[in-house]
């Protein structure tokens, strides 16, 4: 069986990838370096011309034709996609933008995924909602250009002005004379037509798009994906290959003192027990050290490891309890913090104020808990490795397998398979690095490295922890004239950074520091924080933890004004205008050019009428239901959710329906824009009933779904209706796999207070309703 | 060595007796189309079908399917309701990552089989054992009605 769920770009015989002129088309590149920083770089170095959007990321982006397409002599057209598929649809989307600008047939296109190689490929760092809206205008030149080679060869070879044949669905027409020519029989002779200069090539109009925004495209993946032959990090199979399960430090930071490996070796498949040298702290990507049981399948080694005995050095975070560190957050905010933002007279209007109304939200440590646990296999032969696995950032993997290993990043092949969920946790290659030096210790025989569900919880790279304290004082319309939030969360950059205990200015830009709200006074605080365990990103980010506080409060101080909540945040939203993020005085704005990419409040506002209409806001309600509503920008688009709740005289939840109305401009595939809001419900209403992780002496305390719950069939809302704003190609696409999420546990907070009376300020809600 | 018939093929499984069927299956018959996602039955990415009703593959020793006739994603097209099934999730763009999915159908075949006409709460109580984290499930809920409404559910041919 072949190993190679994903095909690599560099033996196809197809014809148009033959003629190399790579880096003809390389686009603009940023310094690289911090994979994080990236799209903050323009900001952190003062003296550099600002780059934005794909030009401030590593590598920036290609649009070189000769990269990404290839046309076989049958008409085959094989497209290239550099970006990682974890179920937000890239391997649809991307391919599809360059099959419409090329003019090619779908149903004669198929898709090969790109190794990890952003020198060829441009950046290939699959997460921050990222793909179409830095990609999408590079994929259309891409397309476009290979459409012009073609039309350039047919015109050569017909003896006429090119200006009088078109390329049309797969072939190319000399209108005048009748005659055409297929994309295969002039695949040969398009690979020897110069690639157009970059400014030369010749967009097409958005009415004649075939596939872009049609919504009529199937999953390339869908097929395989239903027939079980859709491979996976965890799919892996190669001649020879070894499993392996690794013990790690149950405590971050933690050391192995000693290992006892009588038993384990006793386990019939077990060959061999290898420990993995623990990085110091702060873990950046790297391996957080332990035990790898070798064996001959992976339950073997499973049993292997049941057995392992291994003494741990717990190292300073051993005290951990995540209870008292809530309390520990708490005392933090309710003082005053570092100010990162500070509008008009927050203090003199409090003073001022007909009433001060304040209030707190908590959100725990919450895991990624992708349904495939992180998975890979590493092969080396000599001074050559090649790495197989579910990365979202395949070109990290490259550098740091190599740098482990001692090897030359060139000498590394990256191979991406089918991502079983990322949500941010397979950005991280660690668990790559673990089964490269495993294989290493194996004299290179394949080695697939799989995560246990127990692994993947307990040693995740946890979404932070957070208590957000909020006060607003309000006249005596009830109306906020002083706002002051202090967001309290150790940051995700202690993971990189020793010592860092503020949250990061793209945390802050996540909905805390830029709340575009019509309120004349405006401070924003942050206290510091210590993070005790591995802090990474997960879907949605910061937004998640702001937004649930920001829009519960706005409702709170809607009830305290007996107002009508949506009316009431449309008011506080005010009128329509754009809003510079320095206005706002956030440094970040998603890595994104802030004249581009203002704060829309007019945007913002539409969304929240539109949910509003479409929801039927104002519909009468039996007792023990309620409407909710709440909105947020987030990787610059703009979602905002009516989410309505049942909660009976048990104070069990149910949701009939949840309405989100989206504007992130243009779509590529609106299917897949309602498939993530959809499926963002659903996440969001886990995050608001049911998933905490939480800590005892340093240890995580949830190791399967039984502890750690996420929302089943039976929690999922029976209906969700997505409404999607609809944009312009000529203006900025904004992000659409993180933002639907963070406004769902406001909204449900919202609707529960509407339903009950009673307001939620610390999730999960559990069984916070029960009688 | 434990003999197992797995899609209608004879194999002689030679692994202790108590391995999962989940691990026989994926690491020496490689037939990775059944899933692993928790180990302990509370997920369902591994369901098979075993003499035809659902089993979690991960907590099934195969000790437990000697003599059995053990049916996975890979065969489960050859039955007229799984086939129905995984036209219909292609169709109606179900899968997000796909991971779960080989599950998902696995747990709606042997529903439709079954109840071919499930109402919303026999929809609910069959399928929530099995965990989609991309959040699938109003997808998945539409698909198995819209086999179901179509009359491809009946008995098998």
């Amino acid at each position: 069986m072949s190993a190679r769920g994903t095909e690599g770009v560099t033996d196809r015989p197809l014809v148009l990838a033959n003629v190399s002129r790579r880096g003809f088309l390389q686009g603009m590149t940023a310094a690289g370096g911090f994979i994080l920083a990236a799209g903050f770089s323009s900001v952190a170095r003062a003296a550099d011309p600002p780059k934005y959007g794909a030009d401030g990321m590593p590598n920036g982006w290609v649009d070189d034709p000769l990269v990404f397409v290839a046309i076989a002599p049958d008409g085959t057209v094989s497209i290239t996609c550099h970006r990682s598929e974890m179920g937000q649809g890239v391997r649809t989307g991307m391919p599809m933008i360059v099959a419409d600008e090329l003019e090619a047939d779908w149903k004669r296109v198929r898709v090969v995924q790109a190794p990890g190689d952003e020198k060829r490929f441009g950046n290939q760092d699959t997460d921050g909602s990222r793909s179409t809206r830095h990609f999408f205008t590079p994929m259309r030149r891409c397309g476009a250009a290979a459409r012009t080679m073609l039309e350039a060869a047919a015109a050569k070879r017909w003896g006429v002005p090119v200006s009088e044949v078109e390329a049309r669905n797969h072939e190319v027409v000399h209108a005048k004379s009748g005659r055409r020519a297929g994309y295969g029989s002039l695949a040969k002779e398009a690979a020897q037509q110069p690639v157009p200069a970059r400014d030369s090539v010749r967009l097409k109009d958005p009415s004649k798009f075939r596939y872009i925004g049609k919504g009529q495209t199937k999953l390339v993946d869908g097929p395989a994906m239903v027939t079980g032959k859709a491979q996976y990090g965890i799919d892996t199979r190669l001649p020879g290959m070894l499993y392996a399960v690794v013990a790690r430090p149950p405590v971050y930071g933690g050391k192995v003192v000693s290992v006892d490996s009588t038993e384990t070796l006793k386990v019939p498949g077990v060959l061999k027990v290898v420990e993995i040298e623990a990085s110091p702290a702060p873990a950046h990507f790297n391996p957080v050290g332990g035990v790898a049981v070798v064996a001959r399948n992976t339950w073997a080694a499973i049993q292997g490891r049941r057995v392992l005995k291994v003494t741990w050095n717990d190292g300073p975070n051993g005290s951990y309890d995540s209870a008292a560190f809530k309390s520990a957050m708490e005392e933090s905010a309710r003082k005053p913090g570092k100010v990162v933002r500070d509008n008009g007279n927050v203090d003199g209007a409090m003073a001022g104020a007909t009433k001060k109304i304040e209030a707190e939200y908590y959100i725990p440590h919450l895991a990624h808990a992708p349904m495939e646990p992180p998975a890979a296999t590493v092969r080396i032969s000599g001074s050559k490795a090649e790495v197989w696995g579910c990365f979202q950032s395949p070109q990290a993997t490259k550098d740091l397998v190599a740098k482990r290993l001692g090897l030359q990043p060139a000498d590394v092949t990256v191979n991406v398979t089918l991502l079983g969920g990322g949500f941010g946790r397979k950005s991280k290659p660690d668990f790559a690095i673990e089964a490269a030096v495993v294989s290493k210790a194996m004299e290179g025989k394949p080695v697939k490295l799989t995560w246990t569900r127990e692994d993947d919880l307990m040693h995740t790279y946890f979404h932070t922890v957070s208590v957000e304290h909020l006060e607003a004082g309000v006249d005596a319309q009830g109306k906020p004239v002083a706002w002051m939030h202090r967001s309290v969360a150790p940051t995700l950059f202690s993971t990189f950074v020793e010592g860092a205990k503020n949250e990061h200015a793209l945390e802050l830009a996540m909905g805390v520091i830029n709340v575009p709200f019509a309120i004349p006074n405006i401070r924003i605080e942050n206290p510091e924080a210590t993070a005790h365990t591995r802090i990474g990103w997960f879907r949605a980010v910061s937004n998640i933890p702001h937004a649930f506080a920001v829009q519960s409060f706005v409702a709170e101080l809607a009830a305290a004004a007996g107002r009508d909540p949506k009316d009431f945040l449309l008011e506080v939203i005010g009128p329509a205008r754009r809003i510079t993020p320095e206005e706002l005085s956030d440094g970040w704005n998603h890595g994104e050019s802030p004249e581009k990419y203002p704060v829309d409040t007019g945007r913002l506002r539409r969304v929240v009428e539109t949910v509003a209409r479409e929801a039927g806001w104002g519909r009468q309600m039996p007792k023990g239901r309620g409407l909710g509503i709440a909105a947020h920008y987030s990787f610059v688009s703009y979602v905002a959710s009516v989410v309505e709740v049942a909660v009976d005289d048990q104070g069990v939840i149910s949701v009939p329906r949840i309405d989100i109305a989206v504007d992130c401009g243009a779509t590529v595939n609106p299917d897949r824009v309602s498939a993530q809001m959809q499926g963002a419900a659903v996440m969001g209403l886990g995050i608001a009933t049911l998933g905490e992780m939480t800590f005892k002496e340093g240890r995580a305390q949830q190791d399967n779904f039984h502890t750690y719950e996420v929302t089943r069939m039976s929690g999922a809302p029976r209906e969700t209706r997505v409404h999607i704003i609809p944009g312009d190609y000529a203006q900025p696409m904004g992000g659409v796999g993180e933002p639907g999420v963070p406004p769902i546990a406001p909204a449900l907070c919202n609707a529960i207070f509407a339903a009950t009376g009673k307001r939620i300020r610390r999730l999960p809600i559990r069984d916070q309703l029960k009688a | 060595m434990t003999p197992v018939t797995v899609n209608g093929r004879r194999y002689n499984i030679n692994l202790p007796d108590d391995t999962p069927l989940l691990w026989a299956l994926r690491d020496e018959l490689g037939l990775t189309g059944t899933k692993y996602g928790c180990g302990m039955a509370l997920c369902g990415a591994c369901t098979v079908h075993v003499d035809g009703q659902v089993v979690r593959a991960c907590q099934t020793p195969i000790s437990a399917v000697s003599g059995t006739k053990v049916t996975t994603i890979e065969a489960v097209g050859t039955d007229r309701v799984g086939r129905a099934l995984q036209a219909a999730w292609v169709d109606m763009g179900v899968p997000q990552c796909g991971y779960c999915q080989a599950g998902q159908i696995m747990a709606a075949t042997a529903l439709l089989k079954r109840t071919p006409k499930p109402t919303d709460a026999e929809i609910d109580d069959a399928m929530s054992a099995n965990i989609c984290r991309c959040g699938t499930y109003v997808r998945i809920r539409s698909a198995i009605k819209q086999v179901a409404a179509a009359g491809q559910s009946g008995a098998t041919r």
